[in-house]
């Protein structure tokens, strides 16, 4: 938790700082209120006293009052703005830490976790902070205020007022200890909420074609039995509190009053009024002490959920991303659209085989390179090196020449035109998906994007709807069809002019006939562009300069379509499944 | 002087006060809104009408029992005040003090009691409220129909789960019981004011009428940025939730900065409305202290020249003094739990909202219904028109087919012609604008959507798998399902091996951080599928994420499933739908050429061009 305190910035750190003095101010003046009460009291008991002396303390308890709630407004004014401007600050940390990582960690963390530490998590941290520190500052100076200030009227009183306040302090300790370990699992269940409820969205027509509403709101339901189940737990036990305080408070004062008797009682005549007198303060500075342990303890009550959303928070922070940005702008490249697999081996970190062994090969400028291979060959992965959604094992990656890893990642991504398998549709217009990021040139035209989505065969659709470029389309993209979202990708990745293209599988989505006049306007448009697809029909790929065959990992034939017919075994099965012998023998 | 000025002002605005103590009372004009949600509110926990009862009548026994105290603390007080007349020889009777301390003690524990046991009842029905709210949520997505995801987003939906059932989890539990405490608090304490002495009453109440008004004007401002919290925070969750699920192109694209920008712009606007929801909230107490302390004064001062005319005891002021507190506490109390109600009924608006979403056509007239097993498989469309909500023509246009049974027929066509959307309209996804899908003679609105789905088996392109193992996703909603029967599928498309490489073969967990290539994601899907064996059969692009060796393995096995059955194509591949029965080329949403493979090579029209467009550069 301390370590998200971190993230506050000097103006932060000012304005807690004029909060403390403020707060000392207030608890300064509002323990005056009891001195001048006693004043009244006595007054008021003594006969003959003067009104205007009254009157005189009266009016100086109503200012130190209203200093007090001036002191206050201002105070929690301040704290309001600590807290939010933390969390808003804490939020946008996690926000870019989340957009560095690579993509297994990402995927280690799973996607609706992220979110809910983006969002739930961070929320609650705010709570605490903007309803606690106001409190964690202010209880400690009021409690050792206060007791400063009584202990040394009266023995008998003062151990009533420690043993009620230790009394207290030790119920409010076995309640933590019973109730923190429950919060980590409630925050694990709020994460497990979200995923299902996120599954459920994402797979709706699955869950409706297998009639399994009633499949998936079980299994809701069970995570939602036990999270109300552990949050009634945690709750019951906090239930005790307030009743205890209140009644503590309520007996310490009738005590303090019935102790005060017997010394009255025994006392001499004379110091009886001096007695009553401290009674009457005692019972208020008593009421303080015992307030301000009390939402000390409420701190200390409210600490572990936060505890365990800023551990949460902070395994993103301290994540340490294996992708490290590299210095290397793009300028001095030696060569230009180029492409090359060194000896590249690839396993995830804590796997144990290998997804890519010893892969070699080079595409240059212009080239089209095309990776086939079985389902589960290695083809994703091989493609996914060169963005450095992951780094290579063993071996190099290098893009024009250079070491994928010595690049900026912003400067390498400018170089390369990516479209992944399934499409990613924004929540946007036409125009603001194709016009998407940014490619260290001039920004990209309306001229450009019009451009991009007639070479990507997506023109006729998108100038058929409503408002053509400006249509509203959503992030589901459910008022597209499949091939509609992957055209508009496409027409994205063209927009942003790359040397280098990488189609994870991108036609298959498109009929052959569009497939067929894409590539080829797309070949016409972007002559001196270097293309990386992966894909499964042989048509797609057939005249590709270079077809590399992946089997288990490992290239098993390299070559063009008819060098692959003859030589590699398994590119001919591949071929064959697709195209009779004649038709592959005419194309 | 100054205490001149301050003697004059204090009396005034207690006197101002006198007037009227019952005028201020309200907090003034709610938002419209905000007494739509709270009756709203009201209405949806009457299922825990019993219990929330019994949990008010607690606590106004117990805040009965609270008030009663003052009036036992008066009398001890005035015992022990007896002992300090010096001039009297009575000294304290020590008894009848021991007597009222063990009373008191007492009434104090059980007010501690009941305040206790009325905590938890409300802990318990709020946390069971909320618990019904994310389920009715759960159930509530089922029942939409699917036109409605078409227009919200993901996130949005999920903080609706999260952040808003929570927030009136929370803050539904911290105010009710309170509010019930502080207002019996509250009057029991006016009355008890007004017995004990009807001018020190008036000076109390008056004292924090300011109080009341200063209330009703914070609570009146603060309503509208609590609903703006929510919703920002909606929007901010959604955007995040997009921004993470498209993580990979948002990294090539460098679309970072966009992101970022329009992060940054819902982040300041969940930070401005938190600022001012919490800092206006969080008036109220200081507030409430201060009208507290003023109170104090006020019935001391007048208290003081009362009982120096011999008005009444000592023993009066020092029960007064407890009494503001009783009277001003409550007022604090209830400032607080106005703002948690406020927040409660801007997170509620938002969850009502959504389970007021209009859901799909009632089922409740149909009674028709196809036997899985009896079913012979013929599918007629008779002149089906279909539009989505959104658009400005129809997407399919007087489409007319006839599918026989054992027949396996194809759909081809550009993309966007509509052929997703046809499987949409099979399914009963969506309903007709008008014509009708006729199967086996029963037209599908006279058949439950549950029983249209549980005639066909469908496998979709977007491959969607669910944590848990590889075996609950394959037999996904079908029971008892042998172990051997899953290992066949398996084998059949050929995932054994796999699956059998997996740690913990059939029972490893999947879960998104899986290293399950996208075709073998596909597969999964497929013996799922299969395992479901339904009459009729649908595959949407279901083999495009496959390559050809192994979808070849794959049609094998689908073929010895669907042997019999009337099955539906769509695929761009056309390997794959070459051996058709029927192959049906749609074009702009309706069929421009039928026949088999060499029927349409033949004719050499468009699909003849569609074919040959794959042997083109």
């Amino acid at each position: 938790m301390l370590k998200l305190f971190k993230n506050l910035t000097k103006r932060e750190f000012i304005l807690i700082f004029f909060s403390l003095v403020l707060i000392m101010a207030q608890v300064w003046l509002e323990l005056k209120i009891p001195d001048y009460m006693s004043q009244i009291t006595k007054l008021v008991e003594t006969e003959g006293s003067q009104m205007n002396e009254i009157l005189k303390n009266g009016g100086y308890m109503v200012l130190c009052a209203f200093g007090s709630l001036i002191a206050t407004v201002i105070a929690s004014y301040f704290i309001c703005v600590i807290a939010a401007s933390l969390s808003k600050n804490v939020r946008k940390k996690v926000f870019d830490k989340v957009q560095n990582l690579a993509m297994n960690e990402v995927k280690s963390f799973s996607i609706s976790s992220l979110i809910t530490r983006t969002t739930n998590d961070i929320t609650q941290i705010q709570m605490l902070l903007s309803m606690g520190l106001l409190l964690a500052i202010k209880s400690p100076i009021t409690a050792i205020w206060a007791v400063s200030k009584i202990i040394n009227k009266s023995w008998q009183w003062s151990t009533l007022t420690g043993v009620a306040v230790v009394l207290m302090l030790s119920i409010v300790g076995v309640i933590m200890v019973i109730v923190t370990p429950k919060f980590k699992r409630i925050q694990k269940l709020t994460d497990r909420i979200n995923g299902v409820t996120r599954e459920n969205l994402t797979g709706i027509r699955v869950v409706r074609a297998f009639n399994a509403e009633e499949y998936q709101e079980q299994k809701f339901d069970g995570v939602n039995d036990e999270l109300t189940n552990l949050q009634y737990f945690n709750q019951k036990k906090f239930a005790i509190i307030q009743p205890l305080m209140f009644g503590t408070m309520n007996i310490l004062t009738l005590f303090v009053y019935f102790i005060g008797a017997k010394l009255i009682n025994s006392a001499e005549v004379t110091g009886r009024l001096e007695i009553f007198g401290n009674m009457v303060v005692f019972s208020s500075y008593a009421f303080q002490v015992i307030m301000s342990f009390m939402m000390l303890a409420f701190i200390f009550i409210m600490i572990p959920r936060g505890q365990v959303s800023a551990k949460r928070i902070n395994e993103v922070l301290d994540e340490e991303t294996t992708i490290k940005d590299g210095s290397k702008d793009s300028e001095k490249a030696d060569e230009v659209g180029t492409v090359e697999f060194k000896n590249v081996s690839f396993k995830y970190p804590d796997a144990e085989d290998y997804l890519l062994k010893n892969v070699s090969f080079k595409a240059n400028k212009g080239d089209t390179v095309a990776i086939v291979g079985l389902t589960g060959s290695g083809k994703s992965t091989l493609i996914n090196l060169i963005p450095r959604f992951y780094d290579a094992t063993d071996g190099e990656v290098l893009v024009d020449g250079v070491n994928v890893k010595e690049y900026k990642q912003k400067s390498l991504h400018n170089k390369i035109g990516y479209v992944p398998q399934r499409a990613v549709i924004f929540d946007g217009t036409v125009f603001s998906n194709v016009a998407y990021g940014e490619n260290g040139k001039d920004a990209i035209t309306e001229e450009d994007v019009k451009k991009a989505v007639e070479v990507a065969q997506a023109k006729e659709f998108v100038e058929k709807m409503e408002n053509k470029y400006d249509t509203h389309i959503s992030q589901g993209g459910i008022n597209l069809s499949g091939g509609q979202k992957q055209r508009i990708a496409i027409a994205r990745a063209i927009a942003r002019n790359p040397e280098i293209y990488i189609f994870d599988d991108s036609f298959s989505a498109l009929d052959y006939k569009t497939d067929s006049i894409l590539r080829k306007e797309l070949k016409r448009h972007t002559k001196d562009a270097t293309s990386i697809i992966v894909a499964q029909r042989i048509g797609t790929i057939m005249n590709a300069d270079k077809i590399i065959v992946l089997n288990d990992g490992e290239t098993i034939g390299m070559g063009t379509h008819k060098e692959l017919l003859e030589n590699c075994e398994i590119y001919k099965k591949i071929a064959l499944s697709q195209l009779s012998k004649e038709e592959l023998e005419n194309a | 002087m100054p205490s001149e000025e301050e003697r004059a002002s204090v009396p005034k605005s207690s006197q101002r006060g006198f007037g009227g103590p019952g005028k201020g009372r309200a907090p003034a004009e709610k938002p419209k809104d905000f007494k739509t949600a709270s009756k709203r509110l009201v209405k949806e926990l009457n299922s825990f009408k019993v219990s929330i009862i019994i949990a008010l009548a607690l606590a106004m026994i117990g805040a009965g029992l609270t008030i009663y105290a003052p009036n036992k603390l008066t009398l001890l007080t005035d015992e022990i005040s007896n002992g300090l007349n010096i001039n009297t020889n009575f000294s304290m009777d020590m008894a009848k003090i021991t007597y009222i301390t063990i009373v008191l003690a007492c009434v104090y524990f059980f007010s501690g009691l009941f305040s206790f046991i009325q905590t938890v009842i409300m802990t318990k029905v709020s946390n069971f409220f909320a618990k019904q709210l994310r389920s009715r949520i759960s159930k509530k997505i089922n029942k939409l129909p699917l036109k409605y995801f078409d227009r919200h987003q993901t996130g949005d939906i999920l903080s609706r789960v999260t952040n808003d059932v929570d927030t009136i989890a929370q803050s539904m539990n911290q105010s009710l019981g309170t509010i019930v405490t502080s207002i019996t608090l509250l009057i029991g304490s006016v009355v008890m004011m007004f017995v004990t002495n009807g001018i020190m009453a008036l000076t109390a109440i008056g004292a924090s009428l300011i109080g009341f008004i200063g209330m009703g004007q914070i609570l009146k401002k603060s309503q509208k940025y609590f609903l703006a919290r929510q919703v920002e925070l909606g929007k901010l969750n959604g955007h995040i939730e997009e921004i993470f699920s498209g993580l990979n192109v948002v990294k090539v694209y460098n679309g970072k900065k966009c992101a970022d920008e329009k992060f940054d712009e819902l982040n300041q606007s969940v930070y401005d409305c938190n600022r001012k929801s919490q800092f206006l909230s969080g008036l109220m107490q200081p507030l409430m202290a201060f009208i507290g302390n003023f109170g104090y004064v006020a019935v001391c001062i007048v208290g003081a020249i009362l009982t120096m005319n011999n008005v009444f005891s000592f023993g009066v002021i020092i029960a007064f003094i407890v009494y503001v507190r009783l009277f001003t506490h409550p007022l604090s109390q209830i400032a607080q739990a106005l703002t948690a109600i406020q927040t409660t009924a801007a997170a509620s608006e938002r969850v009502f909202e959504f389970l007021d979403e209009e859901e799909m056509d009632s089922q409740n007239e149909i009674s028709k219904c196809l036997d899985k097993n009896n079913v012979k498989g013929k599918i007629e469309f008779k002149d089906v028109v279909f539009q989505y909500d959104n658009n400005d023509k129809p997407t399919i246009k007087h489409f007319s087919a006839i599918a026989n049974p054992g027949q396996k027929i194809a759909i081809v066509g550009p993309t966007g012609a509509g052929k997703t959307t046809l499987v949409n309209l099979l399914m009963k996804f969506y309903e007709i604008s008008s014509g009708e899908i006729i199967i086996d003679g029963v037209s599908t609105k006279e058949l439950s959507r549950e029983n249209i789905h549980d005639l066909f088996t469908m496998v979709l392109q977007d491959t969607w798998l669910f944590e848990g193992t590889v075996r609950e996703n394959i037999a996904y909603n079908v029971k008892d399902v042998s172990d051997e029967k899953i290992e066949e599928v398996c084998k059949e498309v050929g995932l054994h091996h796999f699956i059998k490489t997996l740690p913990n073969g059939y029972d490893s967990e999947l879960s998104e951080n899986n290293s399950i290539s996208a075709g073998q994601k596909q597969l999964l899907t497929i013996a799922r599928g299969m395992i479901k064996d339904s009459p009729f059969l649908i595959l949407d692009e279901a083999t495009s994420n496959v390559d050809t060796r192994t979808e070849e393995l794959v049609q094998e096995a689908m073929d010895k499933i669907s042997k019999g059955k009337t099955s539906f194509i769509i695929a761009h591949r056309l390997s794959t739908i070459k051996n058709a029965d029927l192959i049906l080329v749609i074009g702009d949403g309706n069929i421009v050429e039928q026949g088999n493979h060499e029927e349409l090579l033949a004719k050499k029209g468009v699909y003849a061009n569609l074919y040959n467009s794959q042997f083109e550069l």
